[in-house]
């Protein structure tokens, strides 16, 4: 195995990490567990197979048994954690911040398909296998996902509150 | 779920089509009949416009972080894997990676001021991690001698090297027998760079060597390599080396020099690829580069 063929992935992983969990710490925390997974699991991997994907199935495996795991969200209050957040007062920074929440709010199987077709542009065949479901599972929850996220963004509400309030940097959604 | 939401979910039976319209994966042929079909369908058309917009939004999350540089810890995890070895999952490794990861996060905004400001920083992750890892000043400086060697070399049009390709056995044998160790010159015409010829440099542990590479439109980009002061005194300048494995390559990209450029260092022996290119190109010279010298 070339070292620098799994360095390469790095970039990929991380970014697909931070869109998946929607965290930073949790991105990078789960591409490290995904990379010790590789570690202790590579005389499973077919020299020659497509990396990318045998690396893919291994993070969804650790995401999504997780996520079953300890399915609630640790809460975190959002007036301790706001100095630390991007200021939301920029409307482009706003809607990605809408788009991520939203995101987040679909269940953790249908944001892996939808986030697998989408941002890294697999075939619906190539999510099947990552994921282990059959195609059609791949495509009812690829349908799903887009039509709950797409009606998720439409309670956002389109505008910020009146530049006479209180110019908050955050908005607390319940 | 809203059951009267504005965009309900097609009958997925039906409506695979659509998903393969919006992810591009119909031939352009049933793609355009498809999108004939659907010319009398304005709420057909909304929803497929809606999954599109959705689409290209999805694709742009994050994607700094393709371009980014890689925390230290995670650099660590992937040669880990690499080489098959078990790590230990000791606390302070993982610590070790949160405190990477976070002056990964807040140095890059103050590392880009022009100075060589990431010394502390790396010096921080080193220390944290209790491991002797090439982020040390050394690696650093290395670092800044080869940006400083491009700045000096690239713009020169009727020297720019000492020894031209045209001559490379003699290159290559010149220089292996300066630096003391057999060099290899890496070939980077698959990326469109051919190979302009090297030189010889002083560093501070003896001889270090340049190589330079053009690209059609005139583009330079320079390979520095060669010996690092003193492998033992690393360990020397860290307190807690104790349990440290030896340095091995760990990329690592700076801006702060003249130019950019990655670096990485391997058995006390430096690589550093420079040029005026966005970090991803880069990133594909130097990994190209790593796996030819491996």
């Amino acid at each position: 195995m070339n070292r620098a063929q799994v360095i390469e992935q790095l970039p990929g992983l991380r970014r697909y990490a931070r869109v998946l969990t929607g965290d930073a710490w949790a991105a990078d925390d789960l591409v490290q567990d995904t990379l010790e997974r590789a570690c202790s699991k590579w005389r499973l991997w077919r020299t020659g197979s497509d990396l990318r994907a045998w690396l893919f199935t291994l993070m969804h495996n650790l995401y999504l048994n997780r996520r079953r795991d300890a399915p609630a969200l640790a809460a975190v209050d959002i007036d301790d954690v706001k100095d630390q957040l991007p200021d939301a007062s920029n409307p482009a920074t706003d809607g990605l911040l809408d788009l991520e929440r939203c995101l987040q709010r679909l269940p953790a199987e249908q944001r892996a398909v939808l986030l697998l077709v989408t941002v890294e542009d697999m075939s619906y065949e190539d999510t099947a296998r990552i994921l282990a479901i059959p195609v059609g599972t791949v495509m009812s929850r690829l349908s799903r996902a887009r039509s709950r996220l797409a009606a998720l963004l439409d309670h956002v509400p389109a505008h910020r509150p009146d530049a006479h309030s209180a110019p908050p940097s955050l908005r607390r959604l319940k | 779920m809203d059951r009267n939401a504005p965009h309900p979910a097609p009958a997925d039976a039906d409506r695979r089509d659509w998903h393969a319209l919006v992810d591009d994966r119909l031939p352009p042929a049933e793609a355009e009949a498809l999108r004939q079909e659907l010319a009398s369908d304005p709420a057909a058309q909304e929803t497929i416009a809606r999954w599109q917009h959705q689409r290209a939004q999805l694709r742009a999350l994050h994607q700094d972080l393709e371009r980014a540089p890689v925390p230290e810890a995670l650099l660590q995890a992937a040669l880990a894997a690499a080489e098959g070895q078990a790590r230990r999952r000791a606390g302070w490794w993982r610590w070790g990676g949160m405190a990477a990861s976070v002056l990964a996060a807040f140095g890059l905004g103050w590392m880009g001021h022009g100075q060589w400001a990431g010394h502390g920083a790396a010096a921080g992750i080193a220390g944290a991690r209790g491991m002797t890892v090439p982020t040390a000043a050394p690696a650093q400086r290395f670092a800044q001698q080869a940006a400083v060697a491009h700045a000096v070399y690239q713009p020169e049009v009727r020297h720019p090297v000492e020894v031209t390709a045209a001559q490379q056995d003699h290159l290559v044998q010149w220089l292996s027998k300066r630096l003391d160790r057999p060099l290899k010159v890496p070939v980077l015409s698959p990326q469109g760079y051919e190979l302009v010829g090297g030189r010889l440099l002083p560093g501070d542990a003896g001889a270090r060597a340049q190589f330079m590479y053009q690209n059609g439109t005139g583009q330079r980009i320079t390979l520095y390599l060669g010996a690092l002061p003193g492998g033992a005194s690393q360990h020397a300048s860290s307190p807690a080396a104790a349990p440290s494995p030896a340095p091995t390559a760990a990329f690592q990209f700076t801006h702060d020099g003249p130019v950019p450029a990655f670096y990485w260092i391997e058995q006390n022996f430096g690589y550093a690829l420079s040029g005026q290119l966005p970090q991803a190109e880069l990133l594909s010279l130097a990994t190209s580069i790593y796996q030819q010298l491996q």
